[in-house]
């Protein structure tokens, strides 16, 4: 399997065509389902392979810090966007946990918030984030990030 | 009725839902989302939107009417519901959170409960235009014709 040429400019079915290794794979972490559907599509329609959360401890499962991780199912993950205000754990919070942990602090992580706070917006990026966006998040945005 | 009367009617319909304010160009950013993999995105969105908020709603009357609120409860809630209609362009529905989060915020229950009269209110006629309009763009593919994109000075 050598490398295809991408998609081409008009291939619209994600899921038809199994591309290994192309695509990036985003996690993306939401407790709003609409928010996780538009998010989801916006990186689909950037070629990226999406799997949602809609908290941080499933996030935190899913990646392999969680308590209920099970052997053998961390994915590898090029990307994290992250919703800042959820239940239990913030992204905030979240973000701490991905870059003290030495399996998976090289992964960029954006945090996407409603509320235009500057001190939240320092606080994100002082602790690593890649990339602080406001919601609603639109095409331009997505395209930002690869 | 002709293909391009409905075709024209719908231009006319959703240019007036911008006009008045019921949508905002987050719905645009929708619209364009959808392709033919999957040409229901923004009628499946909006119908998440339309039982999601219809729950909140529910929640919200309840948390209000216990003996002592629960302000931050619900703020949550508020939040979500604002969190969703903006991420759809439902504008006024919108703005009616954020008046409703700031009376939260007081814990002004009087205001609360207006609030919350005011956001039903919105939510029902943003229902009833999205209804609308879902209904127009079927009966244009219905009579094999394509749905209009609309062009908005943004």
């Amino acid at each position: 399997m050598g490398g295809s040429a991408g998609g081409c400019g008009d291939s619209s079915s994600e899921d038809k065509a199994v591309k290994l290794g192309d695509e990036p794979h985003v996690l993306a972490v939401d407790d709003n389902l609409i928010d996780r559907k538009l998010v989801e599509k916006l990186l689909k329609n950037s070629s990226c392979k999406v799997t949602t959360a809609e908290n941080a401890l499933r996030a935190l499962d899913y990646l392999g810090l969680g308590n209920e991780t099970l052997e053998g199912t961390v994915s590898k993950v090029n990307l994290i966007i992250t919703d800042y205000c959820m239940p239990g754990m913030t992204g905030y919070e979240l973000l701490k946990k991905i870059k003290e942990s030495s399996l998976l602090k090289e992964v960029p992580v954006v945090i996407m918030s409603s509320e235009n706070i500057p001190t939240r917006i320092s606080q994100c990026l002082e602790e690593g984030a890649k990339m602080f966006m406001l919601k609603p998040l639109k095409q331009s945005d997505v395209v930002q990030l690869k | 009725m002709e293909v391009v009367q409905i075709q024209r009617n719908l231009v006319d319909y959703t240019k007036s839902l911008f006009m008045e304010g019921f949508l905002d160009g987050q719905f645009l950013q929708l619209q364009q989302l959808q392709d033919e993999s999957n040409p229901d995105f923004v009628a499946e969105v909006v119908s998440l939107f339309f039982d999601d908020s219809q729950k909140l709603l529910n929640e919200l009357t309840i948390a209000l009417d216990q003996p002592i609120v629960d302000f931050k409860k619900v703020d949550a809630h508020v939040h979500q519901l604002k969190g969703s209609s903006s991420s759809i362009g439902a504008q006024k529905v919108k703005n009616a959170c954020i008046a409703f989060r700031n009376f939260c915020e007081v814990q002004n229950i009087e205001g609360c409960l207006t609030c919350l009269q005011q956001v039903k209110l919105e939510y029902y006629l943003a229902k009833n235009k999205f209804e609308t309009l879902f209904r127009l763009e079927q009966q244009i593919v219905a009579s094999g014709g394509s749905i209009p994109m609309i062009e908005m000075g943004f």
